[in-house]
């Protein structure tokens, strides 16, 4: 009856059109998130490049993967730091 | 030289048979030279809805391996000059036929015919790959369901990937009573989620039911609502520039009044 009530008022926010669109929306992100292992290969090397400018990185042991849960996908890297670069040198590499 | 059209969806059963007939058929009433390719082998089909089951002798697989000449599979329609079909195989499997052969046969039909339209299998695996071998352009057809979009939506990213570009979508069974009161999706709503350009919108249409128990097009019929969608679709294929039907009049009370009197 309240659903009924609300829609008749048109809160069409509890209308199945909005419920099916938001499912729409949700499985699309992990649906669409399904990267090739190609791109996902270029992705890190370009994370490589522009680390690099700033720090130096263990390249081998890096790991970047999507992690995806129940309503979000979320781009996860694991990047360890072997040394810091200083600051001058930083500018010198972007200048 | 033609152009080579394949009509696909990735779910099952949501139009693409009856789609590629009503879009031929409308085409060749049109006066134009069309070839209609069934690649569903194992479930033919669309020599049914088209009412030429009667008269197969060859079929797509004949063709592809050499048994018989081009001419020889190529079902002539009776009512329209320029409209054939080359049937789908039925005792063969998917894998009778492989891309490579798609291709050389879409490239000589399309010698001879104005549109080759291919109407492609349902799923992801071999049937769709020999139906989209040798297409130019895609037509990608939906229902305003939630697993036909989502399906849809593979299918483009196979056809990017396959460097089919830029394909065109049909909103196929589409109910305006329900998507007003908030219960279906709407073709903005679809739109908005595909990110493709419409290529247009079937209602639901009871009529499909009729004419294809007879094997006659729903284009033939002046009083169809889906004949009509369709027609419009056919006239957008050739380059005209065709404004989408208004679906909601014609459900109304007073038009369908004036259906009974002949008003329309
Ligand atoms: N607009 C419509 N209104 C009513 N019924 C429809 C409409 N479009 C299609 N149908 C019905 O839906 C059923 C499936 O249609 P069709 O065979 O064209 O789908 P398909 O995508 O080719 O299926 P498959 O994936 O099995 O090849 C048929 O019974 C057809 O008559
Ligand atoms: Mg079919």
């Amino acid at each position: 009856m309240l659903d009924f009530l609300l829609r008749v008022f048109g809160r069409e926010t509890s209308s199945s059109k909005n419920v099916a669109k938001e499912r729409l929306r949700l499985v699309l992100v992990h649906d669409r998130a399904d990267m090739s292992p190609q791109l996902l290969q270029e992705l890190k090397e370009d994370l490589i490049k522009v680390i690099s400018n700033y720090m130096e990185i263990d390249e081998n042991a890096l790991e970047v993967n999507l992690d995806t849960s129940d309503n979000s996908v979320a781009l996860v890297a694991n990047i360890p730091i072997i040394r810091m670069k200083r600051s001058s040198n930083r500018a010198e590499k972007i200048g | 030289m033609g152009e080579v059209i394949v009509i696909t969806s990735g779910k099952g059963g949501v139009g693409k048979t009856t789609t590629t007939a009503n879009i031929g058929t409308a085409l060749a009433a049109l006066g134009y030279k069309v070839v209609l390719v069934d690649t569903d082998i194992g479930l033919r089909n669309l020599d049914v809805v088209l009412g030429l089951e009667n008269r197969i002798v060859y079929d797509i697989v004949d063709v592809t391996h050499g048994h018989c000449r081009m001419k020889q599979a190529l079902i002539k329609d009776k009512r329209f000059e320029g409209l054939h079909l080359l049937p789908a195989a039925q005792t063969k499997d998917k894998t009778a036929v492989t891309p490579d052969q798609m291709k050389e046969l879409c490239r000589d039909l399309k010698k001879e015919f104005d549109y080759v339209i291919i109407d492609c299998p349902a799923g992801i695996e071999q049937g769709f790959k020999n139906a989209i071998a040798g297409a130019e352009k895609a037509v990608v057809v939906t229902t305003p369901e939630v697993s036909a979009v989502r399906d849809a939506d593979r299918i483009i990213g196979l056809l990017e990937a396959a460097e089919l570009h830029d394909p065109k979508l049909i909103v196929n069974r589409i109910r305006p009573l329900m998507v007003k009161k908030g219960d279906m999706m709407s073709i903005e709503d679809i739109i908005d989620i595909l990110a493709i350009d419409l290529l247009g919108v079937v209602p639901e249409d009871e009529m499909i039911v009729v004419t294809t128990n007879k094997g006659e097009p729903a284009v033939l019929d002046n009083n169809s609502r889906a004949g009509q969608a369709y027609r419009n679709m056919a006239r957008r294929i050739t380059g005209e520039d065709v404004p989408l039907m208004d679906l909601q009049d014609d459900t109304g009370f007073i038009n369908r009044l004036k259906k009974l009197i002949g008003f329309k």
